[in-house]
Order: C-alpha cells, then sequence, then structure tokens
C-alpha cells in the first residue's frame, strides 16, 4: 500500500521534468510562442533552444501554476524586457500604421485601379483605320499573298 | 511630372531612413528599468553563502551592479575594465554571478582579480530575469535612492566609461 | 601569386565594365556604330575575366591557401574538398564575387541570346548591366576583397561556419543570385526602352523570358533555401518570416507581378509604365535585400558579419542605381502612351487586380521588415514584428489571389462574360467545395483554415487540369502539340496549388513532441512508433558526432533505423543537430535529438509532419512551369530566321 502511494508521488513529482504533459504545458508553449527570444532573436522562446529560454518557460510554467492569466504573464515579461519580447506586435498608437497599413495599402490600390480602368474607357478609342489607310492596306496585303507563302 | 515623381519621392525617404539605421543598434534592447526602481532580492554571497545582500543596504551610494560568469567569455575581456573603475575610482560595484558553479567562481576571481565590493550568486538567473538581463555581461548603474539610471549591454569598454559611465556617476553623486 | 592573379582581374573587369556602360550609353545616344558594336565583346570579356577571378579564389581553398585572409576566416584543413569549394560562396567577400559571376553570366547571355534584337538595344542594356557590374566591382575592391592577404599566415583556419556545411549550402546562394541578378537584365530592359523614348509591346516580349529565366531561378533559391532550414535547424520549420528570408521573398512577389504585367502589356500595349516600375522595383528590392542582409541594420540568424563602411557602400550604391532609374522614370513616363483599351471584367484586368494584391503583399512584407527600424529611427522605441504579423497580414491578401488564378486564364482578352467564366468555372467550384468540406473530415480533426486551404489548392488544380483537357479537346491535338507557354503557365499554377495543400495539411496536422527518453523507451507520432535505442560517438571528417539510434515502425512492423546526430565540430566547438528525417512523399517522420539528460536519457524532438513535401514539390513544379515558358517556340529565333531567309530566297528565285 505504502508502496504504492510512494510510486504515485514519484511519478507526480517526476511530471514537470517530463516535457510532453498536457494542458499546462500546452498553454505555457502557447503564452512562449508569443514572446520573443531576446538571444535568438528571431525565435519565439517556445521554439528556441537557448538558456535564456529555458529558464524563460520555466518561469512561464511558475507562474501558470501560481495562477497567473494570460495577460498577467505577458505584463510580467514586458515589465522587465520592454516590447520588444512581444513576438506578436501590440496595437498600439505607434503601430496603428503597421497593422492597418496592408488594409489601406490594399484599398488604395483597388481604388487606383478601378478609377484608371474607367478613365481609359472613356479617353482611349482604338485607332481606327480611315477608309484610304484601309485601302492602302488591302493593296498591301494583296502583294505580300502573291509574293510568298 | 506630376504622378511619376512619387516612387523617386518615396525611395528618397526609405534611403533616408536607411541611411539612419545604419548608425542604430537594432539587436539591443533597452531596458524599461531606466528611471524606475531597482527590483528587490536577496541573495546569498558568493564568499560567504550564509550570508545575504539586498540592493537596499547600497543605498545612499551611487553603485554598479554588474553581471558575470565564469563561463563568459565577454566578461573576462571587460573584467580589467570593470576592478580599474572599482579600484582607480573608487566606484562600488557589486558582482551578480549568473547562472554558475560557486567553485568556479570563485576561482575565476581569484585568477582575474576582484574588485567587487561582494559578488552575490544567482544560480537559477531568477533575479537575472527580475532585471531583464538577457546576456552576459550586462552592467546596471543605480543611483543613492536605488534608481536605475543607465544599463550597458555587452562588455564595459575603456570608451564606454570615460564617456558614458564615469560622467553618469559624478553626476549622481552630486 | 594566384590570389593575385585574381585580384588584377577583378580591377581589369572593373575597366572594360565601365568603359562598357559608358562607351555603349554614348554610342547608343549618339548612333555611333563602332562604339555600339563594343558592347556584345565587352560583356564577353568580363565574364571570363570575373571567371579567372572566381577560380583563382576557389583555388586558394582547394590549396589550403591560409595567407589569403577570406580562405583563413571560411576554411580549416580538415574541411572536406566538397565544402572547401563552396566556402567560396560562404563568407561575405566570396559571395559577392559570386555575385559578380552572376552578373557578368547573365550580361554574357543577354549578349549571345539577342541576335534578333536591334543592336542599339542591345548596346544599351549592356550599357546599363555593364554599370551596375562596375558598382559593384568598387563595392568589392573598395570594402571587401576576398583577395586580401593575412601575413604572417595562420597554420589554420578558422573553418566554414558548420551550418553552411551542406548540401543545400552548395547550391542556395548560386540559385538565388542567379533570380536576384537575372531581374537585373528586366530592370537593364526597362532603363534601355526609357532611355531610348520607346516603350511598346515589342520592350515587353522581349523582356518576358528573361523575367521568367530569373524569376524561376529564384523560386529554386528560396525553395531550397526554406528545406535546408527545414532539415538543418532542427526545429522542422521551414519558414520563418526571418528580414533575409523576407529579402528574398520581396523582389520574388514583385517578380511575379512582373511576369504577369509583362504579359498584359505584351498583348494589349497597356499599363507600360507599371510595368517599367514593376522591373525597376524587382532589381531594386533585390539591392535592397543585399543591403539588409550586409549592412547590419536588421538582426537575423542569417546575417553576415557586418562593418559600417559595407552598409555606408551598399547604401550608396543602391541609392545611385535606384535613384537615377526613378529619376528617368520621372522624367520620360509622361511621355508614354496609354496603350490598347480593355473591358474592366477582362483577363488584362483580372491579371492587373494580380498585381495590385502581389504589390500589396509585398508592400506589406516591406513594411513588417523594416517597421522596428522606422520606430527605432524615429526614437519611438523597440518593438519586433514577428511571424503572428505577417502570417496575419499575407495569408488574407494571398487568398483573393488564388481565387483569380483560375479565372484568369479562362477569362478571354479585352472583354470577358461573367456568364462564360462562370460556365469554365462551374466544375472546379464543384470540385473544391467538395474537397474543401470533406478531406478534413477524412484526416482526422475539421477546421475552417484547412478546409479553406484545401478547397483553393482544389479550386486550381481543377481548373488548371480542367483547362488543358478542353483545349487539347477543342483543338483535336495532343499534350504535347500546345504551346509551352500556355502549358508553362498551368504548371506553375498547379505548382501553386500542390504549395498551398502542403502548407495547409501541414500546418493543420503536424504533430510535435519534445520528450525525455531512456533507452527501450517509445513515443508514437502520426501512427508511427518510435523507439530510443541509444547514443553512441562517432569521428567524422572534422567533427564529433553523438548518434542516436531510434527504430521506426508501425503497427508491430520495423520499418528503418533513424539516426539522429548531435555533433561538435572540432574547430568551432559549435553544436549542431543533424535531424534524422523518414520521408515518403506523403509524410515525414522528423527526429532530432536534444540534450544529453541524467541516466542515459535524453531529449528527443519528434515531429509528424503530413505533406510536407509538397511545400518543396509545388516549388519545383512552379519553376518548371516557368522553364518551359520560356522554352516556347516564338523565343527560339533562329528557326525562324532561318525560315525567313528561305522565304525571301524562294521569292526572289
Amino acid at each position: 500500500m505504502k508502496r504504492w502511494w510512494l510510486t504515485l508521488l514519484c511519478l507526480v513529482i517526476a511530471l514537470p521534468s517530463w516535457a510532453d504533459n498536457g494542458a499546462a504545458e500546452k498553454r505555457m508553449l502557447d503564452i512562449a510562442g508569443e514572446l520573443r527570444c531576446l538571444v535568438c532573436q528571431n525565435e519565439s522562446i517556445a521554439a528556441s533552444r537557448a538558456d535564456l529560454a529555458v529558464d524563460l518557460r520555466q518561469q512561464i510554467r511558475e507562474q501558470i501554476q501560481a495562477g497567473k492569466s494570460d495577460a498577467e504573464i505577458r505584463t510580467y515579461m514586458v515589465d522587465r524586457y520592454g516590447d520588444f519580447v512581444l513576438y506578436r506586435t501590440p496595437l498600439k498608437a505607434t503601430t496603428l500604421l503597421l497593422w492597418f497599413g496592408p488594409m489601406l495599402l490594399l484599398a488604395f490600390g483597388l481604388l487606383v485601379l478601378a478609377t484608371t480602368l474607367r478613365r481609359r474607357k472613356s479617353s482611349v478609342a482604338d485607332a481606327l483605320l480611315s477608309d484610304d489607310e484601309r485601302k492602302r492596306a488591302q493593296a498591301l496585303l494583296a502583294q505580300t499573298t502573291d509574293n510568298g507563302t | 511630372m506630376s504622378r511619376f515623381v512619387w516612387p523617386l519621392v518615396g525611395f528618397v525617404v526609405l534611403v533616408g531612413f536607411l541611411g539612419f539605421g545604419l548608425t542604430l543598434k537594432p539587436s539591443e534592447v533597452p531596458s524599461p528599468f531606466i528611471n524606475k526602481p531597482a527590483p528587490s532580492f536577496t541573495l546569498p554571497q558568493l564568499a560567504s553563502p550564509e550570508d545575504t545582500f539586498s540592493p537596499e543596504a547600497m543605498k545612499g551610494q551611487v553603485w554598479l551592479l554588474n553581471v558575470w560568469a565564469s563561463w563568459c567569455y565577454a566578461c573576462l575581456e571587460e573584467h580589467p575594465v570593470i576592478t580599474a573603475l572599482a579600484k582607480t575610482h573608487g566606484v562600488p560595484i557589486v558582482g551578480l554571478n549568473y547562472k554558475d558553479i560557486r567553485g568556479e567562481a570563485i576561482s575565476w576571481l581569484e585568477r582575474h582579480g576582484n574588485g567587487y565590493v561582494l559578488s552575490v550568486s544567482d544560480t537559477q538567473g531568477r533575479v537575472g530575469i527580475d532585471y531583464g538581463v538577457y546576456g552576459v555581461p550586462e552592467t546596471f548603474v543605480i543611483d543613492k535612492d536605488g534608481f536605475i539610471r543607465y544599463k550597458h549591454i555587452g562588455a564595459v569598454t575603456d570608451n564606454a566609461v570615460r564617456d558614458t559611465i564615469l560622467p553618469l556617476i559624478r553626476e549622481l553623486e552630486q | 601569386m594566384i590570389p593575385e592573379i585574381g585580384h588584377f582581374s577583378l580591377i581589369l573587369t572593373l575597366f572594360v565594365a565601365l568603359a562598357q556602360g559608358c562607351l555603349a550609353l554614348a554610342g547608343a545616344a549618339r548612333g555611333n556604330a563602332v562604339w555600339i558594336a563594343f558592347a556584345r565583346p565587352a560583356a564577353r570579356a568580363q565574364f571570363l575575366l570575373i571567371i579567372v577571378s572566381f577560380a583563382t579564389l576557389g583555388w586558394s581553398f582547394i590549396v589550403k591557401d591560409f595567407s589569403v585572409a577570406y580562405v583563413a576566416q571560411n576554411s580549416n584543413s580538415q574541411l572536406p574538398l566538397l565544402y572547401r569549394v563552396s566556402a567560396v560562396w560562404g563568407g561575405h567577400e566570396g559571395s559577392l564575387l559570386l555575385w559578380l559571376l552572376m552578373q557578368t553570366g547573365w550580361a554574357y547571355a543577354v549578349s549571345v541570346f539577342s541576335k534578333q534584337l536591334p543592336d542599339v538595344m542591345v548596346a544599351r542594356v549592356l550599357g546599363v548591366l555593364g554599370l551596375v557590374t562596375a558598382g559593384f566591382l568598387l563595392f568589392v575592391l573598395l570594402t571587401s576583397n576576398p583577395f586580401e592577404r593575412l601575413l604572417p599566415a595562420p597554420i589554420e583556419g578558422m573553418d566554414l561556419n558548420p551550418l553552411l556545411q551542406d548540401i543545400g549550402l552548395i547550391f542556395h546562394p548560386p540559385l538565388l543570385y542567379m533570380g536576384y541578378v537575372g531581374f537585373s537584365v528586366a530592370f537593364a530592359f526597362a532603363i534601355a526602352a526609357l532611355l531610348a523614348g520607346q516603350l511598346d509591346s515589342t520592350w515587353a516580349r522581349w523582356s518576358r523570358p528573361w523575367a521568367t529565366a530569373a524569376w524561376l531561378f529564384l523560386t529554386l533559391g528560396i525553395a531550397l533555401g526554406s528545406w535546408w532550414a527545414y532539415y538543418e535547424l532542427g526545429w522542422g520549420g521551414w519558414w520563418f518570416w526571418d528580414p533575409v528570408e523576407n529579402s528574398s521573398f520581396i523582389p520574388w512577389l514583385v517578380g511575379t507581378a512582373l511576369i504577369h504585367s509583362l504579359a498584359v502589356t505584351e498583348k494589349r500595349a497597356s499599363f507600360k509604365n507599371w510595368t517599367v516600375l514593376l522591373a525597376i522595383s524587382t532589381f531594386s528590392l533585390s539591392l535592397l535585400g543585399a543591403f539588409l542582409v550586409r549592412s547590419g541594420v536588421l538582426t537575423s540568424v542569417h546575417t553576415f558579419a557586418t562593418d559600417p563602411r559595407r552598409g555606408v557602400f551598399i547604401l550608396m550604391l543602391f541609392a545611385v542605381v535606384v535613384g537615377s532609374s526613378l529619376f528617368l522614370f520621372a522624367l520620360r513616363a509622361p511621355k508614354v502612351g496609354m496603350g490598347g483599351r480593355f473591358e474592366l471584367i477582362s483577363r488584362e484586368s483580372l491579371l492587373l487586380v494580380n498585381n495590385v494584391l502581389l504589390a500589396v503583399a509585398a508592400g506589406a512584407v516591406i513594411l513588417g521588415t523594416l517597421y522596428p527600424l522606422f520606430i527605432d529611427a524615429l526614437g519611438l522605441g523597440k518593438l519586433s514584428v514577428g511571424p503572428p504579423y505577417f502570417n496575419a497580414v499575407f495569408i488574407p491578401l494571398m487568398v483573393p489571389a488564388l481565387l483569380l488564378m483560375a479565372v484568369g486564364p479562362v477569362a478571354n482578352w479585352k472583354s470577358a462574360k461573367i456568364s462564360a467564366l462562370m460556365k469554365h468555372l462551374h466544375v472546379p467550384a464543384v470540385v473544391a467545395l467538395m474537397v474543401g468540406v470533406g478531406a478534413p473530415f477524412m484526416l482526422g480533426r475539421w477546421s475552417a483554415l484547412v478546409a479553406l486551404g484545401l478547397a483553393l489548392a482544389t479550386w486550381i488544380a481543377t481548373a488548371v487540369v480542367k483547362g488543358i483537357v478542353d483545349r487539347m479537346r477543342a483543338t483535336r491535338t495532343g499534350l504535347r502539340a500546345q504551346p509551352l507557354s500556355w502549358l508553362g503557365m498551368h504548371l506553375a499554377h498547379l505548382g501553386i496549388a500542390v504549395f498551398v495543400a502542403g502548407v495547409t495539411l501541414v500546418m493543420g496536422y503536424e504533430t510535435e513532441q519534445d520528450v525525455r527518453m531512456t533507452p527501450g523507451s517509445t513515443v508514437s507520432a502520426g501512427g508511427y512508433d518510435l523507439k530510443f535505442l541509444g547514443v553512441n560517438k562517432a569521428q567524422g571528417p572534422n567533427y564529433v558526432a553523438e548518434i542516436g539510434d531510434i527504430e521506426l515502425s508501425r503497427d508491430g512492423r520495423i520499418l528503418r533505423l533513424l539516426h539522429p546526430e548531435k555533433r561538435s565540430y572540432i574547430s568551432s566547438e559549435m553544436p549542431m543537430t543533424e535531424a534524422a528525417i523518414d520521408a515518403n512523399g506523403l509524410r515525414h517522420v522528423y527526429v532530432a535529438l536534444g540534450e544529453p539528460l541524467t541516466d542515459g536519457a535524453w531529449s528527443v524532438r519528434v515531429y509528424y509532419k503530413p505533406f510536407v513535401d509538397w511545400i518543396w514539390i509545388g516549388c519545383i513544379l512552379m519553376a518548371l512551369g516557368g522553364l518551359l515558358a520560356i522554352s516556347d517556340r516564338r523565343y527560339r529565333l533562329k528557326r525562324r530566321e532561318r525560315k525567313a531567309a528561305l522565304v525571301a530566297g524562294g521569292a526572289t528565285s
């Protein structure tokens, strides 16, 4: 009986040392996936193998166990490392252009296209041959049919 | 001429930004702690682990917190500069021994000189995280009221000492 | 001595390039036939001289001449021969020499494959290319000379970065540069046309094969880079929206817009200014990419070692080349005529919407890549822009483009009727809906994004197949009788469909596990079982490795042994992970060793990646489509010339 409890206890202690366990781990990876690793700056903390990333993942695990919300954990990181640590660029006054730029650019592009097409329609007329020119063209065509293949 | 000039105009603006960008340092992450209180901690001292140290003990002095480790090559490079700063200029410097092994840290100091007032052991790196440390070495200048005034990322050079750190210390001592 | 020959060769090339640039352009402006005739031989001379230079650098690597600084920095006495050769382009200076090889190579190709073009035009094109080459030569000679000596010569070199000691490295930069530099030809054609004041559909027809050729190389280069990152970096990722990756992707997007826009200008002689602007932009963006990678302005795992002097020089080169082109554009564009008209719904207008979508996508990627720099320069702080932004912005832009991909080829030029379009697209729509809704259920888990991706891929693929079948039926001819450029278009579009399917399925159904394994333990992924047998030490030519043995089995039947490695290169002590991948075209089982833990256990990463190969197969199909397009009959003018000669001969007799 005692041994059974002991085994369970060991399992429970061992559990955090196995990396692949359940919902808390997934939540940690989700949060860590939105934070930038400052050592290998183009990876997220979830993906990076750097020491600091390993430490920070552990820190996030502990904070999850302490019952902090996702927003609180993110604020914890931003307090220490600044906005740079947010992998998903925050939406602030300084990033409005970033987040809305492409949409605005698309609207602008389509607008310019539509206006240009409409303007062309009304101003360009296909060059039509005048009667003289048509007769000349026909004569020339007749010539070539005689000469070549 | 009118609308066909816009690509050129846009391009000139872009080149302007890129040119200015050459003067910046993109991988340096500025500290959000500038002009904020230095985070508190209590850590065992490296030399005598039964004793602890907290930054509050340094109130009333202008001091430096230098993050170092025996496994860090750049720390070795900056160490003479740090030691000179402590010994020649009399600046109190506390070492934060980051994610290191006590025995190796102590022998490192014995081998290369110890200008620190004392060093504390941050074996887990937790205090480092609290200070927003992301690489070693890093150095913080903290004023008499315990506020962080400057963070130097990377090895402290003679130039940095002469041009930035010493003048700031003199100013803060006023 | 030999490196000095290489250095001297570079200096000679500079003079020839400058001479070619000045004489050819001046000659074209004045109509001086002698100066114009200088252009072609000068292009050939430059190519030969650069080959000499390149060969001397290669030789220095092969014989391990560490007195050459660049060789000492990028090689090592234990480096295998194959990597000693590829190390030539492993560092900044050597990669520039590779760039020059490509630049003069493309110019040489233009000098050879341009018999049907008027000499004045060729002179202008080669002249512009010569000036660009001269700019790069100045850059190399003044700031990045690969032939600089290091005296006294070190006994041992620093070794090639282990990440680069790989077959992928051997081909990735050359293919990529073929693309980047190839777009300089379309650029030169555009400048030549602006200089001549002659911008018409003929110009578009001549530029098109060159633009398509550059595009197909760039596609292959990017695909190879992605594949290499996938298996070499050990994280199973194939695209990171890293600034250097973006630097190659932005010209690709604009280059794709260019080849579509050239189609419109060729057919209808319209939107010439826009096409010219695209041609100038594509190469300009290649130059911008070169700047971003080498100047230290952006952080990336890929960047070369940076030196501010180099950054300044490239920026100046960039400013001069692009600034003068855009200035010329501003001057000459207003004088260009308007060209043919077409309706609001027509193939031309659909192609132009494609252009808008691709240009905006390129703009979005540029915005995201440079935004941190803008904000920092304005003193507004430091922020970072990563994959969450790029994915959120790029994917919605591409969805309409993918939708249009099936519509464009069936729309008539000049004016298309919606009812006709719907008739053609009725079958693809139904099949796409069926697959989109049904397939995710069969694959295990329904998700709206997977449904959308698969529906789009099927939509395009079905339209391609139907289009080909319809035409074969209508003309009553076989597959081989169809025009190659038309087949090329369909093949390239099919490649995109395959790519989209691969991306959708991988992102929808991949699994990743990071587990602690002791010898004998098993883990499951994607229906497969992987048993960890242990790790043994082994010695490589210039590294020490720990090789894992993993038994891959399914339903109790053992399939094979996988051997992921963890290498420690002797010279640099950089730990490298070599992943072990079992691939069968439909899925990858990917295993990488993590860290050694206590008691002989290791942390092991196991990935199951369904259909990931389709990502790169799709890219290969795209490139093949491009290859077909440039092999089209109408570009084989030797035959036409011969035929015309026969006709003329026959007429006079």
